[in-house]
């Protein structure tokens, strides 16, 4: 480890452009999309009913708004918890989140995450780190696009 | 026919050239309690343990069990798919964590979020919604938008 790689938050801010490539792929269930209806409070029957989501013109039950996060923090684990980002997770909170959707989630979807490493900047002792989650499905078409910055502390001395 | 009723009884989709920016779309609340964060946990599959714990969240410097930021956001994005009448209307959805919902045992906290017209794109067919998310009068979501197709 270099120097020149490393600042006191520890992140090792050489990994900006470095692509994690899909390692799994994710079929999207009605159970799921159902139990994170209920936590997240979302009361339409599209999510749960697939009549009234094919009402709507789907071909099964759709997705919350943000369900895709399910998909992209499993996938930037591959990033964050290896010892190379220089993440510590206990310092750790999540500064921002934004979802774009190409197209609505819904059951059946067999997806792949590709995670990007977008920017690491320094802040007053803090880093944030911001990762780009592309979720595709599998004919390869665009589904989401998950954007997370995490604000990284530095150590307490 | 029947079918078609039923669709157009639920009468929830709101039409694009009735909203005027500035005007309050929806007001929701939400109770958050320990219950809540593990069903989030379980269905997020995020089990770090600053949202079950107390001894760990003290551990890291907490003042006591907080909830997922993403569960906020998430009772926040349902208020917006409930009111498009359309949960896949959600086109674009995001934004930041600005304070940490600490979270009762016993008890709940509530989240207020108010939903108002930030922006009409007749072209697009879309709406921007502005959501002022807030818990105990503090604001815990700012920037929070949501571009919502109804074209």
């Amino acid at each position: 480890m270099t120097e020149s790689s490393t600042r006191p938050t520890g992140v090792d801010k050489t990994l900006v452009g470095r692509l994690y490539a899909p390692t799994e792929t994710y079929e999207v269930s009605r159970v799921k999309i159902a139990e994170m209806a209920a936590a997240t409070g979302a009361t339409h029957p599209a999510h749960t009913d697939p009549d009234a989501a094919w009402a709507l013109g789907y071909s099964d039950v759709v997705a919350p708004p943000t369900f895709a996060v399910v998909l992209a923090q499993r996938a930037e684990q591959a990033y964050v918890a290896a010892p190379e980002s220089g993440i510590d997770f206990s310092r750790v909170v999540h500064a921002e989140e934004r979802f774009v959707h190409h197209r609505p989630i819904v059951a059946g979807d067999r997806l792949r995450t590709t995670v990007h490493v977008d920017k690491i900047v320094e802040r007053g002792g803090i880093t944030l780190v911001t990762t780009r989650a592309e979720i595709a499905d599998d004919a390869d078409a665009p589904v989401s696009t998950v954007t997370s910055t995490l604000a990284v502390r530095g150590p307490e001395k | 026919m029947s079918e078609h009723n039923e669709v157009l009884d639920r009468g929830t989709r709101p039409v694009l050239t009735d909203l005027e920016v500035g005007t309050e779309l929806f007001t929701r609340t939400y109770a958050v309690d320990r219950d809540r964060l593990v069903r989030y946990a379980g269905a997020s599959g995020d089990f770090n343990p600053i949202h079950y714990n107390d001894r760990f969240a003290a551990d890291v410097g907490l003042p006591g069990v907080i909830a997922h930021g993403m569960l906020t956001m998430g009772l926040a994005g349902s208020a917006v798919a409930d009111w498009a009448g359309d949960p896949g209307a959600v086109a674009e959805y995001g934004v930041r964590f600005t304070r940490p919902i600490q979270v009762p045992d016993p008890g709940a906290v509530e989240v207020l979020v108010v939903g108002k017209v930030g922006a009409v794109d007749l072209g697009e067919g879309s709406v921007r919604v502005d959501l002022t998310v807030t818990s105990g009068g503090a604001t815990v979501l700012a920037k929070a938008q949501a571009v919502v197709r109804l074209g």
